[in-house]
């Protein structure tokens, strides 16, 4: 009797361990993972799907375009389209919903839309949609381009394809933007949401314009379908090769890594250290797809591999001595050497910044005299004589930036040993991310390691984050960190935003200035360009963007404004199955 | 009985409040603001960003009074509402949790119950023979002093990255490109990627058990009783089942205690394999600062030890049967 209950005992501990092991599966179709009705896929056939990784790093639970800050991967791009694309890597723009979009007159901007678009529930595609998309800045303040509301006075519709834009006060750099940055999204759809749900709501079935449809999202990933009625098919002559597209949410990077050797990622946009050790060459033959080895490429063969991203600059808390003398900042932005930190810890994988931090594609608004005449570089001896006649008195200062960004952190110790050899003291502090974005808000920091300045089109975005006034207690916005109080180029930048774009000669004048400001007072001390991370692997699709394949120059980053505003989109069309 | 049980329960119920309380207030002492975190990858102009920012302040309340905040905590909580979470936003929290909540269960139950099961039957045949014991002892002290994350990297670098095999997949729940359905390619899945996960757990906790009954037993064949059973000629088989059953109590007690020892296991054991369970939640939750998913998770893994706490309690009751004894007497 007591050894039948004993056995019964442990068969029972067996029979409850093996069943919680299934426990997993109650959480089938429970979990509101939106699927996409004609689809009854239970696995995507790995020849028909591109898997992508790097962008997001929760799971994917909304796909509002207007919410900026949490959206599920390829909710812009792939669902949610824009009027205009812009190509940073040729500098131009290229009309996506719009046909076409110019100024009448100096208050008025015209857009006639491509014909033939549809949302992907079948309704038209018209002005109306636009218009009310446009409208939004003014009735609501807060979707994501609320700024443009007090410039527009009115918006009208002629017809179902055209959109006129009536502004009561020229905003020329900030429409510019509006064009290829926001989506446009469905007026019957949003026109019935509260305020608060236009902008924070779920949205968990999208209905969008783009090439792809929302099949299904779990808590690893989220998967599209290709949209057979999307208008780009006809009118651009683009298709996909693939059936599915699943983002994967991210783990660790080593992780990663070894999910994108092992060919289950095609696209990483990770930043992998030591990845340039592993890209394989293209062979010589014009084959851009590369063959032995790992077989992963990367959008340049050689240094520094990967198309620039943002700015990462040196940000001093000009608030505080010594920061606010500018012999000291001069002192520390000639001791620093970018071009170590680039092949020592980047492995060549990044470039030394431009000394106005103004990414690659901007180089034709940069004065070159501007930049002989008042552009620094690594000169310690120079460092030396700043350094002399600053007011700097020996004290210990701190450099800033989050614990476990491993480059950021080595790169930190290497600026905090090319201060010493001139004399300066500096310690390394890593806080957790949360707090240091507290410290940098509330200006208890002395120098910090940023990146806030993302690209553009032009360098107007990058001078407003640079120079915004006022300051207040807490600098919120990501603007103006080391609140550098400038009145005159805050005004040249507002000045900037009321010239048309085509009046070139005087939007230069006006960059050049600004340059000069900035070289001269140093208020950010840019130091390297962090690199748009994209790595492919070559086992199941070829034909990615690369650099020595002149028609592909597309953007191969699946990150929210890339993949949305610039030409990711192009470059998945261009991706072919391997054999 | 009853009322071992209602002052059980009273304890209970303080316990649950105290912690409840400063699972409450811990994710608020943290510096840095979830809002401004969460509208730092917006890059949006002062205006709209001030909008923006007071929409979701609004949204999960901060706008209010501390001690509102805290009375509407207790509120929502007892309407099983624990929020929104900030990092999945603007999924609830509760169905945040039940969608991981199931795997970690999934590695929790078999790893706790086959450990302690498997450990303790260990321990008890190497307390008696010798040859057994001088393997069982070293490897049982080497296991359960080693970290759980180095153990986890070390078996997915054998096992799963190529070290002696690639046996296993190295993270996730289960396969990319799978959809969760109730066939065999996905139990599969679920079974490959748990196994590795499971066998950390199972084997740091394997080790300690072993030890302790190891112990246990040699204590028990010491003592008095067993000389006094041996003296009258007994069986050695019901010597050592008398010493086996003396010396599950002080184990008994050892789950109890071990409980929330083997969930901060889990944390770093999900972490390394990127495994969907609460653990993995947690660190994403604190690298967030989402004060609610992190609430919501320490929520359940307080009520989980407390319940399970309660039912070793009344286990306890029905194997020590001096407990019986105990309360018919007080």
């Amino acid at each position: 009797m007591f050894i039948h209950k004993r056995k019964m005992a442990v068969g029972f501990v067996v029979a409850v361990a093996a069943a919680s092991l299934m426990l997993p599966l109650l959480s089938v179709g429970a979990s509101g993972a939106p699927r996409h009705a004609s689809d009854t896929v239970l696995s995507f056939p790995r020849n028909e799907t591109v898997y992508t990784s790097g962008v997001a790093y929760s799971a994917p639970t909304a796909w509002n375009p207007m919410n900026l800050g949490n959206i599920a991967t390829g909710t812009q791009g792939l669902l949610y389209e824009t009027l205009f694309l812009y190509n940073p890597i040729t500098n131009g723009y290229i009309p996506w919903l719009a046909k076409s979009g110019t100024w009448t007159n100096a208050s008025t901007y015209t857009i006639v839309l491509r014909n033939g678009i549809k949302w992907s529930n079948g309704s038209a595609f018209t002005s109306a949609d636009v218009a009310y998309t446009i409208m939004l800045a003014k009735t609501n303040p807060a979707v994501p381009y609320s700024n443009l509301g007090p410039f527009i006075a009115s918006v009208t519709t002629p017809d179902a394809a055209t959109v006129v834009v009536h502004f009561s006060s020229a905003a020329y750099t900030q429409w510019q933007n509006f064009l290829w940055h926001n989506p446009i999204v469905n007026k019957a759809i949003w026109s019935g949401m509260s305020a608060a749900d236009q902008v924070t709501g779920a949205n968990a079935t999208p209905i969008g314009t783009g090439p792809m449809l929302l099949n299904a999202a779990n808590d690893q990933e989220v998967a599209y379908s290709t949209n057979p009625n999307w208008w780009g098919i006809k009118d651009l002559g683009l298709s996909f090769k693939f059936k599915y597209l699943v983002d994967i949410v991210n783990g660790s990077n080593n992780v990663e890594l070894g999910q994108l050797l092992e060919g289950n990622i095609d696209i990483s946009n990770n930043f992998l250290p030591g990845i340039a050790s592993l890209v394989s060459s293209p062979a010589a033959t014009g084959q851009l797809n590369a063959t032995g080895g790992y077989g992963i490429l990367t959008y340049y063969p050689k240094a520094p591999y990967m198309l620039s991203a943002n700015t990462v600059w040196l940000e001093p808390n000009m608030t505080l001595a010594p920061m606010n003398n500018l012999n000291f900042r001069k002192a520390v932005a000639y001791a620093i050497n970018p071009a170590q930190i680039a092949s020592v810890i980047y492995d060549n994988l990044v470039d030394p910044a431009n000394p106005t931090g103004l990414l690659p594609n901007l180089n034709p608004f940069i004065s070159k005299s501007v930049l002989k005449q008042y552009g620094f570089s690594y000169n310690p001896k120079l460092a030396k004589q700043f350094l002399k006649a600053s007011s700097y008195k020996g004290q210990n200062i701190t450099i800033q930036d989050p614990v476990g960004w491993t480059d950021w952190n080595t790169a930190t110790q290497v600026i905090v040993q090319d201060l010493a050899a001139v004399g300066i003291k500096a310690t390394a502090f890593f806080p957790e991310y949360a707090a240091r974005e507290a410290n940098l808000t509330d200006g208890t920091y002395d120098f910090a390691l940023d990146n806030n300045a993302g690209p553009s089109s032009n360098p107007w975005s990058y001078f407003d984050r640079v120079f915004q006034l006022p300051i207040l207690k807490k600098q919120t916005a990501q603007l103006n960190w080391e609140r550098d109080n400038n009145p005159a180029a805050w005004a040249l930048v507002q000045k900037l935003g009321t010239i048309p774009s085509t009046n070139v000669a005087a939007s230069q004048a006006i960059y050049a200035q600004l340059e000069q400001i900035e070289l001269s007072t140093l208020p950010e001390i840019p130091l390297w360009y962090n690199g748009a991370w994209a790595q492919y692997n070559t086992t199941y699709w070829k034909d990615y963007p690369v650099s020595t394949n002149a028609k592909d120059q597309y953007t191969p980053v699946m990150w929210g404004g890339w993949l949305g505003n610039m030409t990711t989109v192009l470059a998945l069309a261009q991706l072919k199955p391997v054999g | 009985m009853r009322r071992y049980l209602a002052r059980k329960l009273i304890i209970y119920v303080v316990t649950f409040f105290v912690a409840a309380t400063i699972d409450w207030l811990l994710p608020r002492m943290v510096p840095g603001n979830p809002v401004s975190l969460l509208l730092a990858k917006m890059n949006l102009q002062p205006q709209t960003y001030n909008a923006t920012y007071s929409l979701y302040m609004k949204a999960f309340g901060f706008n209010r009074p501390w001690w509102d905040q805290y009375l509407n905590f207790w509120r929502a909580l007892l309407h099983g509402n624990l929020g929104v979470s900030i990092y999945d936003f603007p999924k609830p929290v509760t169905s945040v949790i039940a969608d991981y909540v199931l795997f970690t269960l999934a590695l929790l139950i078999p790893a706790i119950l086959l450990a302690y099961f498997a450990g303790n039957k260990v321990g008890a045949m190497a307390a008696r023979r010798k040859s057994l014991d001088n393997t069982v002892l070293p490897v049982g002290y080497l296991l359960t002093a080693t970290a759980y994350p180095w153990l986890a990297l070390l078996l997915a670098f054998l096992f799963a990255a190529g070290g002696i095999g690639h046996f296993f997949p190295i993270s996730g729940g289960f396969s990319y490109g799978l959809i969760p359905a109730w066939n065999w390619a996905f139990m599969w899945s679920l079974i490959t990627h748990w196994f590795l996960p499971f066998l950390t757990l199972f084997l740091v906790a394997f080790g300690g058990w072993a030890i302790g009954m190891r112990n246990l037993i040699i204590y028990e064949l010491e003592s008095d009783y067993t000389h006094y059973l041996e003296a009258l000629g007994a069986p050695s088989k019901l010597v050592r089942r008398y010493a086996y059953r003396n010396a599950m109590l002080p184990q008994l007690t050892g789950l109890a205690l071990q409980l929330g020892v083997i969930v901060g296991g889990a944390v770093v054991t999900e972490v390394t394999f990127a495994y969907p369970g609460l653990g993995y939640l947690i660190f994403q939750a604190v690298g967030n600062d989402d004060y609610f998913l992190l609430q919501g998770i320490f929520m359940f893994i307080i009520v989980g030890v407390l319940v399970a706490n309660f039912i070793i309690d009344i286990i306890y009751v029905l194997v020590d049967p001096r407990t019986r004894v105990g309360i018919s007497g007080a």
